[in-house]
């Protein structure tokens, strides 16, 4: 499958050849698992694995829930009490499926922070890290729409809040808006059309998710080093990796079992922790919380979403050279939006040679700096939009922009990389020490 | 290879934290009752929860309603047990709207608790999870995560936090509380001490019956809290041996590969 040299699935037995010359599924199978993965690999390699099986357990979970759920305004919230009441297990079904996505969203934001540092996204990756975001915004918009599903208070308005976002859009926002809901306000409809689709979307992601792997099965895997595994024979390319089966796959699993360990102690004793408390409530069109707050994993984007009010010359200028199309309003829709698509065309704004963010002195200040920003727009993000919390909302915006449209393309010239190691099985040994075994064949 | 998984895990951990930095309602002045069902091994004490289900009948039940709760559920594992007879005769005590011989009849066991009678009294059966918004100090949400600070504190809190002020407005007279959201409570005080009557003869002063009632109510508001600490203890259990295993394999089949690593 990829280009590196490794062995191929041959059928022996006369069933096999049968098999393989009408569906060649299990060399499919066996090229898939085999891929020939670079050996330095390190810790930060395995969230792939866990938000795999976060995608299995939400699907099924999920499928379960969707047995008893009841999508509808007057009898939603009940049902949602009849799973955690009468349901055999369906009170740590529902927790698990609801802190599911915290767990999903804890492991892709580890991902791509691990491909922002160490530029999985370079040549020849590119198609791999767009993909990527597609997954990651199929992701979100999943989770939004499931978390109207309880229809608590937190459901509805997050539902009005959201969608409003697409009512700023000039000329056609308010059509939009109302084509999303089925009608004028979050209603009916709008539950209902929210359930088909969160139902849906994860098989969506499922499909990326397939032609993720299958991209980067035909760059092979990137790694701590960036330096690209030999492929100019067999024996060379022996040297740098091993096959994903089992070395991988047992590394993978335990360090999904340590994982889990930490996910279920959350499901069985904090299950509520990361929800907003309000959404105990059954929603009210006609109360309107005090404060209008999304799921964490929202937060960092809806602080910039809400950083550029009025006030902010940037805004200010934009809607004066716009005549007044382009409000705060929309201004700070184009900017959520933006921040997700800068970190999209990073493959494109990223200018160094160099592919790992280990030999790159400056590279690395940044990085922590956008690591951090990341925190503290989380942080904005849960405050009121007033006072100093606007402002820090801001400061974090601008890094965010900054970080991708000025300091990558900047660093990549003027900054003196340290030197990289010629081969990963040179890394490797740095680390291990020489080893016979290492030149073995370690597919037999 | 530790070193790198704890900065892995602490990582993870941090975005966790940064998880429970919700929206900080108050909360100043909510106190940090001890209750038993608090931390991964607690449990609800049944004989506190029969008191407390007295005193929702005695006096919230008078207003407040309890729609997700069957009655039913009284005598369900977990929860306050009675027994099957003391649970039938305490459901028919309450009278609800039958649709199909159109009038009310006293409750069986499959019914749930009627709606609240008075007008604006919201119902109390999710209360203690909806009330557990205080994610203090400074929105990082420590005080849940440390001291296990939640819905019932906040119950216990507001139903002992009342001033002897009052103020009228359009009507309707509100009762200074700084617990409450808005500090100006449209519910009066309710607890002076000597409320109820236990049977049990344990301590009936204000702040004892506030628990007692508290803890009923988060005994409403979940019902499978035993449940759910049991099944997630034995997945921590099963999942940390299956860990180690793993790791053992994982250390097995590398070895050849780390001398340095392998002893």
């Amino acid at each position: 499958m990829s280009g590196i040299p490794h062995d191929h699935y041959e059928p022996k037995s006369g069933s096999e050849k049968w098999l393989h010359r009408r569906l060649p599924v299990v060399s499919l199978l066996y090229d898939t698992l085999m891929i020939p993965t670079p050996k330095n690999l390190n810790w930060m390699w395995f969230w792939g694995v866990v938000l795999f099986f976060a995608l299995m357990l939400q699907i099924v979970t999920g499928i379960v829930l969707a047995m008893h759920y009841t999508p509808h305004v007057d009898m939603t919230f009940a049902s949602l009490e009849h799973i955690m009441r009468d349901v055999n297990g369906g009170h740590f079904l529902r927790y698990l499926h609801s802190n599911g996505a915290s767990l999903f969203f804890v492991a892709v934001y580890l991902h791509i922070f691990r491909g922002l540092y160490y530029g999985s996204y370079k040549s020849p990756r590119e198609v791999t890290w767009i993909i990527g975001i597609l997954i990651y915004l199929a992701m979100m918009a999943t989770a939004f729409m499931g978390y109207v599903l309880p229809w608590g208070q937190m459901s509805f308005w997050g539902a009005t809040v959201i969608t409003g976002l697409f009512g700023a859009i000039p000329w056609i926002g308010d059509s939009i808006q109302t084509w999303l809901l089925g009608g004028p306000a979050v209603g009916n409809a709008t539950l209902n059309r929210f359930f088909s689709l969160h139902y849906l979307l994860p098989f969506v992601i499922l499909g990326l998710s397939i032609v993720h792997v299958w991209a980067f099965h035909s760059t092979g895997n990137n790694n701590p080093t960036g330096v690209e595994v030999r492929r100019g024979s067999r024996e060379e390319a022996d040297k740098d990796t091993l096959p994903f089966w089992p070395y991988f796959v047992m590394k993978d699993l335990f360090a999904l079992g340590v994982v889990m360990i930490v996910f279920f102690a959350i499901v069985g004793f904090m299950p509520n922790y990361l929800g907003h408390p309000d959404n105990y409530l059954i929603a009210d069109p006609m109360v309107t919380p005090a404060h209008i707050v999304p799921e964490w994993y929202f937060l960092p984007f809806y602080a910039i979403l809400r950083a550029f009010d009025g006030d902010v010359w940037l805004v200010m200028l934009t809607n004066w050279l716009t005549f007044g199309v382009v409000d705060a309003k929309f201004f700070g829709v184009i900017a959520m939006f933006g921040s997700i698509i800068v970190m999209a065309m990073v493959p494109w704004l990223d200018t160094s040679s160099v592919r790992s963010g280990r030999y790159r002195p400056m590279f690395k200040w940044a990085f922590i700096g956008l690591c951090i920003d990341f925190m503290v727009l989380m942080w904005a993000g849960a405050m009121p939009a007033e006072g100093i919390y606007t402002t820090v909302a801001l400061i974090g915006s601008t890094y965010w922009f900054g970080y991708f449209l000025i300091l990558l393309p900047v660093l990549g010239v003027i900054e003196k990389p340290l030197p990289q190691p010629a081969t990963i099985e040179e890394d490797f040994k740095a680390h291990y020490g020489d080893t016979g075994a290492a030149s073995a064949n370690p597919a037999e | 290879m530790f070193k790198k998984l704890t900065i892995t895990a602490l990582t993870a951990l941090t975005f966790v934290g940064a998880g429970g930095a919700m929206a900080s309602e108050g909360g100043g002045h909510v106190r940090d009752f001890k209750f038993s069902f608090e931390g991964p091994f607690g449990k609800y004490d049944q004989a506190q929860l029969q008191r407390g289900l007295q005193v929702y009948t005695e006096i919230c039940s008078a207003c407040h309603g309890l729609q997700y709760v069957p009655f039913r559920s009284l005598s369900e594992p977990g929860g306050p047990t009675l027994s099957e007879k003391a649970m039938r005769e305490y459901a028919a005590s309450f009278e609800i709207f039958d649709p199909e011989i159109d009038d009310y009849r006293p409750a069986k066991p499959i019914d749930y608790y009627p709606e609240g009678t008075y007008p604006g009294a919201p119902d109390l059966s999710l209360m203690a999870k909806a009330r557990a918004g205080f994610h203090g100090p400074s929105g990082t949400g420590l005080n849940q995560l440390f001291k296990g600070m939640g819905g019932p504190e906040y119950i216990a809190s507001y139903l002992l936090a009342f001033t002897d002020e009052s103020k009228e407005e359009a009507g309707t007279v509100y009762y200074e509380n700084p617990v409450f959201s808005t500090g100006w409570s449209a519910m009066p005080p309710q607890l002076y001490g000597d409320d109820v009557e236990y049977a049990d003869g344990s301590p009936t002063d204000a702040t004892s019956i506030a628990k007692d009632v508290s803890a009923f109510l988060m005994w409403t508001a979940e019902p499978k809290l035993m449940a759910r600490k049991q099944a997630g203890f034995i997945s921590v259990i099963f999942l940390t041996v299956l860990t180690v295993l793993l790791y053992l394999t994982n250390k097995r089949i590398w070895a050849p590969y780390k001398p340095k690593k392998s002893v």
